[in-house]
């Protein structure tokens, strides 16, 4: 039960010419908070990318709870138990509310299209229980008197949420966020800090990239550092903090 | 080859680069800008204004059940022309593609359907024909034709069209007039390049003093039950909600686990299977069918999809219903021979003035 959850090695994505990851390695734990910090253009969305099977990494491994996953295509990775959020937010705007958490909730249902055209027992049973389960997630993240509304008509804090709660539906092990506070009131920002909290009492691993301090330090227990796509830390949040490289990449002098 | 093809191609092929620039950027400015101008409206008043006053002499000349007749037509053919736009639509809004090839897809399923009207178990020919034994082989002959070419245009995807889905836009565009000319030619090898004659099995009883026929209202009717299975499959299942999704976000569908590449083939089989049973009402109807009458009625399909707001599944039934209703009031009032004239006219003047169409581009379905 000790090995990590996620381990990334020697991973390295070049687009033409520009090293956006640069042989990177570092392990996930198990059911920790986990951060991945840096500049802007430091390659940590491409980072996430790789993860998830947007981008096929050039070089390196992915091993994700025991198998590895390099190259995988994203629905697999999904599958898997890894989800994600998005740091521009991408939600299916024209569904309701609810119908983007079905979404990620029926790529795991049993029933087969034949049921749901001709709505056997089987599938009503499922297609109740997911919908009941959609409802939960809502209520979770403080959405459940939104149900009804389209996507796009939301308020931007609420559609983070509702991202979090579409990422939950899939049933992950390990929650990939990407920059989720971005943008929030500070009153937002410390809703987010108790739910990641929450969601890792409940047994999920999360892994965030963040820009803002205070939640990094508040809520990560390990924190790893990237500058042009190099590492270039790794540790606790008293470690990196202290850290010269990290100070220098966050003050411009590396650049 | 059909008439029309070569002057069309020659169209596409000197403004190709155009095609994507601007019919492509018009489409994709289109997702920002919903609301349409006052300058627009206004020449929409105008426009319309003109062509009511042009119109109402000569068809208060010609009376009140010639005009019924003309809505008749114009609404079964329009009923067709909505088959076959949804299947443009459904495909632009997946993989943002102009499937050139899907009038071909249309004339295969009227093809396709020819020699199985007549096997071991039915025979459905004019001599035979007639009465309500035609009806339960009709709807087999449908079944397997929707079937068989819905098959057909997932391997077309699979070929043509899935190689190139991280090329530049142009290139599968470029590729789907390529099919389009494939499949004109493999029906001009099997069936040569005449006009083939389709059996007229639907009854053709006439009511309300000879205006409508029964052949008319057989066809809205198979229209309106496959536009309404298609409704119920988008919207209440699995696969229609994924497919919704992917046309939403491509990238945040396959991270919800969403299998994109099964989610595109089922856009193209069912886009094909209603532009199939498309060209056999076609053929039902109109009795005639060749090789390349596709390409100049997927066009005016695709104006339907455009008019009706592309990508946007009610759009597309909405502009065929008036497109067709259109045509037909020009071929009844003014002349036949511009009738292309003016669909094409519509299809500029669309794109220019309200590039996201009547209903807009997705919009929400409540
Ligand atoms: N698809 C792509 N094609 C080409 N270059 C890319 C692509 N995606 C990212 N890059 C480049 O890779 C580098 C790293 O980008 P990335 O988005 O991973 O940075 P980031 O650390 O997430 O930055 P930010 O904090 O601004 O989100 C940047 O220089 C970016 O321009
Ligand atoms: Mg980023």
């Amino acid at each position: 039960m000790n090995e990590p959850i996620l381990s990334i090695h020697g991973l390295t994505k070049r687009f033409l010419g520009l090293t956006a990851v640069d042989n990177v390695t570092f392990d996930v734990k198990r059911n920790e908070i986990f951060a991945l910090i840096g500049p802007n253009g430091a390659g940590k969305t491409t980072l996430f990318n790789c993860v998830t099977g947007l981008f096929a990494p050039t070089l390196g491994r992915v091993v994700f709870d025991g198998s590895e996953i390099t190259g995988t295509r994203p629905h697999r990775v999904a599958k898997l138990g890894i989800a994600r959020t998005f740091q521009n937010i991408r939600l299916f705007d024209y569904m309701t509310v609810i119908e983007n958490v079905l979404v990620g909730e029926h790529a795991r249902m049993h029933a087969k299209l034949w049921d749901s055209v001709f709505k056997t027992p089987q599938e009503r049973r499922e297609e109740a229980h997911v919908r009941e389960r959609a409802r939960e997630l809502l209520k979770f993240v403080g959405l459940e008197k939104h149900a009804e509304s389209y996507a796009r008509n939301l308020p931007y804090g609420q559609q983070r949420r509702l991202e979090i709660a579409r990422a939950l539906a899939t049933d992950p092990k390990l929650l990939l966020l990407d920059e989720p506070a971005a943008g929030f009131t500070p009153q937002e920002k410390a809703e987010l800090m108790q739910l990641v909290q929450r969601l890792r009492e409940q047994g999920l691993t999360i892994f965030m990239i963040e820009h803002d301090m205070k939640i990094v330090m508040g809520v990560s227990e390990r924190i790893v550092v990237l500058d042009h796509g190099e590492k270039i830390a790794e540790g606790t949040p008293e470690v990196v903090r202290r850290d010269q490289r990290v100070i220098e990449a966050y003050l411009g002098k590396s650049a | 080859m059909g008439g029309g093809f070569g002057p069309l191609l020659s169209f596409l092929a000197t403004t190709r680069g155009g095609l994507d620039g601007h019919l492509v950027g018009a489409l994709r400015k289109a997702r920002s800008s919903v609301q349409s101008s006052l300058v627009t409206r206004v020449i929409g008043i105008a426009l319309a204004a003109v062509v009511i006053i042009y119109l109402s002499p000569k068809v208060y000349a010609l009376g009140p059940s010639y005009f019924l007749r003309i809505v008749a037509v114009g609404v079964a053919l329009g009923a067709i022309y909505a088959l076959i736009a949804i299947g443009y639509t459904m495909v632009y809004g997946i993989v943002e593609l102009i499937n050139f090839a899907h009038g071909d897809v249309f004339t295969l399923g009227a093809f396709i359907s020819l020699p199985l009207l007549v096997t071991p178990f039915w025979h459905l020919t004019e001599e035979t024909g007639g009465g309500w034994g035609i009806v339960l082989p009709l709807i087999a002959v449908f079944l397997i034709v929707m079937l068989i070419t819905g098959l057909i245009n997932v391997g077309i995807e699979r070929v043509a069209y899935r190689p190139l889905r991280n090329a530049p836009r142009l290139a599968p565009l470029i590729t789907a007039v390529g099919v389009s000319f494939f499949l004109e030619g493999v029906m001009y090898l099997w069936k040569g390049a005449v006009n083939l004659h389709y059996p007229d099995l639907l009854p053709s009883n006439r009511f309300v003093g000879g205006t409508f026929s029964a052949k008319d209202v057989i066809v809205i009717v198979a229209a309106v039950i496959l536009v309404a299975g298609l409704a119920f499959f988008v919207n209440q299942t699995k696969l229609g909600k994924a497919m919704r999704a992917t046309a939403q976000d491509r990238d945040a569908a396959r991270l919800m686990g969403i299998n994109i590449d099964r989610t595109i083939s089922a856009t193209f089989f069912i886009g094909a299977v209603l532009a199939a049973a498309g060209g056999i009402t076609y053929g039902l109807y109109i009795n005639s069918v060749n090789n390349g009458l596709g390409f100049p009625i997927g066009l005016v399909a695709f104006t339907a999809a455009v008019f009706g707001g592309i990508g946007n599944i009610p759009g597309a039934a909405l502009g065929g219903l008036i497109i067709g209703l259109i045509r037909a009031t020009n071929d009844g009032y003014v002349d036949p021979q511009w009738t292309d004239v003016v669909t094409f006219a519509i299809l500029i003047l669309v794109l220019t003035l309200r590039p996201t169409g009547l209903l807009g581009m997705r919009v929400p379905e409540k």
